[in-house]
């Protein structure tokens, strides 16, 4: 963690209801994907995932800074950041089976969940495939006036894209409204980022006088903070911002991705997992101000365990899209 | 063809429909290199900055996969860009967000988001301007389900399919010969649109079949000047957009004539006339009389020096050569 968030003021001043709204976001996103790699193990999902477990407070406090219109682009790892700005896990496990029902009728997959009524432009399989889709639809929202923001997730793999940079230029050239959320995971695939990345992550922001800041990842309270001040500070004109997450990935790369010890060893992993949970930093902290307790926690729990299943079940129950929809919506 | 005698250059039929479309719809903008004050290299824009300021023609770095992305997202999201690639071959930096991102979006999203997106680039050789400023790579993104390709051939051809490109819900690509923009044809002041995949009819002719994009075009109907001083009627016919391709008439005048030569400026190993031929084929195998004979540039890099630079592409002599050839004539 290269520098700790200021306590932020909006997020103190929030209450318990909201911080029990995030906790069952991040539940939600924690249960979504074990239930995908069920799905995975027992062979009833076609191809693979990228899960977000342990990344859960970055999505969830990012998107709970923005309104339901804005924007949000995604990544190959998207679970997490699409149920977060609103989608509902029923449409998402549909679209993982590649059934009618998806949020992309089966045509898009675990990669590529897009859905117009949460503002989400879509999950991307090009490492920084999407950051010019953010930017222009930020360039959009300044054009038309209409208030709204854009955010550009992506994981520190992108870092190595030349396009990023390119458009970031453009966004401070122009004041554009886009925060660049950059989920530093530690690992470009299989790969630790520190083979990967020269310099300062900061400075790669910094070099354009974009306002720069790093935060801990796993900490709900501190990325919804800092998120929320930048929001803020772009929707009222100020310009793009960039901000990494640090943040750590539970699984592999993908749920394939099983006997990783040659790129990092299952300590670090534990560590991770005991002592940087999102999930227990967020409930020990609600426990410690007694904001809640122990029984809040299991019943939200017991609940979106519930309504995972359920949403499971609509999709294994759903039809596939039948063959002659191979050829619709090519051209609009 | 109309018949009110107003002519204008190619290059002016571009901006006149740019500056029309800009009038009717205030979600069109053009973005791209140089395209303001400068109005491009080809001075294709002058004026338009003018009348629509810097908000509407906005001039960026030299970032071409930077703003054909913003221009990708900028269309989802309720605007109507028309992005400008100064030279065809920079077209190579921005194929990530036209392939993997204009192309697909609508797809991949089950139809939920669109791209109502133009990229106006340029095409053709000869202007003494080497390897990397010659190149004409439609075939490219003719390839690419989801995105239309056009390539107008004449003034009137350009105004009327431009606006039809910014009209249109997806990702259209728009090709303009840079050796056409001081070509003179007739244009209506009105407003018209060309449809797409509706194939035109540049000259009739009963013996052979010249299908012609582009550049080739004007080529094709010199050369089918020369042959019928040497009795031999040449119908040239131009596809006007490679996809979607108008199949129907391109096949209807290869049963007519019987022999068929397809132009385009691209390279021939698997191009627009290897796709055009093969439609042919197709679809008037058994009214043919001679194989469907191909015309394209030569498989080597673009060179500079002239008399090197020239051999390379299709001219009204080689072609008047060829479609003698073909109808027994040499």
């Amino acid at each position: 963690m290269t520098t700790v968030a200021q306590q932020p003021q909006a997020a103190a001043s929030i209450g318990a209801e909201a911080w029990l709204r995030m906790y069952r976001q991040m539940v939600s996103i924690r249960l979504f994907e074990e239930q995908v790699n069920d799905l995975y193990t027992r062979a009833l999902m076609p191809g693979l995932a990228h899960l977000y477990a342990g990344e859960e407070a970055v999505a969830v406090g990012v998107c709970q800074a923005l309104r339901p219109d804005d924007y949000i682009t995604s990544t190959h790892r998207g679970h997490g950041h699409c149920l977060a700005k609103g989608a509902a896990p029923d449409r998402m496990f549909a679209e993982l089976l590649g059934k009618e029902a998806g949020y992309c009728r089966g045509k898009g997959g675990s990669m590529h969940i897009a859905d117009p009524a949460t503002g989400n432009l879509g999950a991307n399989a090009i490492v920084a495939g999407s950051v010019g889709i953010a930017t222009g639809a930020a360039f959009s929202a300044k054009r038309l006036s209409n208030g709204r923001v854009a955010v550009c997730f992506f994981g520190e793999g992108a870092l190595g894209q030349g396009s990023l940079y390119e458009v970031m230029n453009l966004a401070q050239l122009w004041k554009l409204p886009v925060i660049y959320v950059c989920e530093n995971n530690l690992y470009n695939e299989y790969t630790h980022y520190s083979e990967t990345t020269a310099g300062e992550i900061l400075g790669r922001a910094t070099a354009f006088g974009i306002h720069a800041e790093s935060v801990d990842g796993q900490d709900v309270r501190a990325v919804y903070g800092l998120a929320t001040h930048l929001v803020e500070g772009a929707r009222r004109g100020d310009g793009p911002a960039f901000l990494v997450c640090n943040t750590y990935r539970y699984s592999g790369h993908h749920v394939g991705d099983i006997n990783r010890e040659y790129y990092r060893s299952k300590e670090e992993e534990l560590r991770w997992k005991s002592q940087h949970d999102p999930l227990k930093l967020l409930s020990g902290w609600l426990t410690e101000q007694a904001l809640a307790e122990p029984a809040d926690f299991e019943r939200i729990q017991a609940e979106v365990k519930k309504d995972m299943e359920t949403a499971v079940k609509f999709a294994i129950a759903a039809p596939y899209p039948s063959p002659e929809e191979v050829e619709q919506d090519v051209y609009a | 063809m109309p018949e009110n005698g107003r002519e204008l250059t190619f290059a002016q039929a571009v901006r006149e429909a740019l500056a029309e479309e800009m009038r009717r719809d205030p979600r069109v903008f053009i973005i791209g290199e140089d395209v303001a004050e400068a109005g491009t290299p080809f001075k294709v824009l002058s004026g338009l900055v003018e009348e629509f300021g810097k908000e509407r023609v906005v001039d960026t770095p030299i970032s071409e996969a930077g703003f054909t992305g913003l221009g990708v997202g900028a269309a989802m999201t309720g605007m109507r860009p028309v992005v400008d690639i100064m030279f065809g071959d920079f077209i190579t930096l921005t194929m990530d967000q036209m392939v993997n991102q204009a192309a697909k979006v609508h797809y991949m999203s089950g139809g939920a988001w669109k791209v109502p997106m133009v990229m106006r680039t340029t095409l053709g050789a000869t202007r003494r301007s080497a390897a990397q400023h010659s190149q004409s790579l439609h075939a490219w993104f003719s390839h690419v389900p989801g995105l239309k390709v056009a390539l107008p051939s004449t003034p009137y051809d350009a105004k009327g399919l431009l606006k039809t490109a910014i009209r249109d819900e997806n990702p259209v690509v728009f090709f303009e010969d840079k050796m056409m923009y001081k070509l003179k044809g007739p244009v209506p002041e009105e407003d018209y649109t060309i449809p797409f995949g509706v194939a035109d009819v540049k000259r009739e002719g009963e013996d052979i079949t010249l299908v012609a994009t582009s550049s080739m075009v004007q080529v094709a109907l010199g050369a089918a000047a020369m042959l019928e001083e040497s009795g031999i009627s040449a119908e040239v016919i131009d596809p006007r957009t490679t996809w979607p391709l108008d199949e129907k008439t391109l096949v209807e005048s290869a049963r007519k004539t019987s022999r068929v030569i397809v132009l385009d400026e691209g390279y021939g190993r698997y191009g627009v006339t290897a796709e055009i031929a093969s439609v042919i084929a197709e679809g008037a195998f058994y009214d043919l009389d001679a194989p469907v004979r191909r015309m394209g540039a030569m498989h080597v890099p673009i060179p500079f020096s002239p008399p090197l630079e020239d051999t390379t592409v299709p001219t009204e002599q080689s072609v008047f050569d060829a479609a003698r050839k073909l109808c027994g004539k040499s």
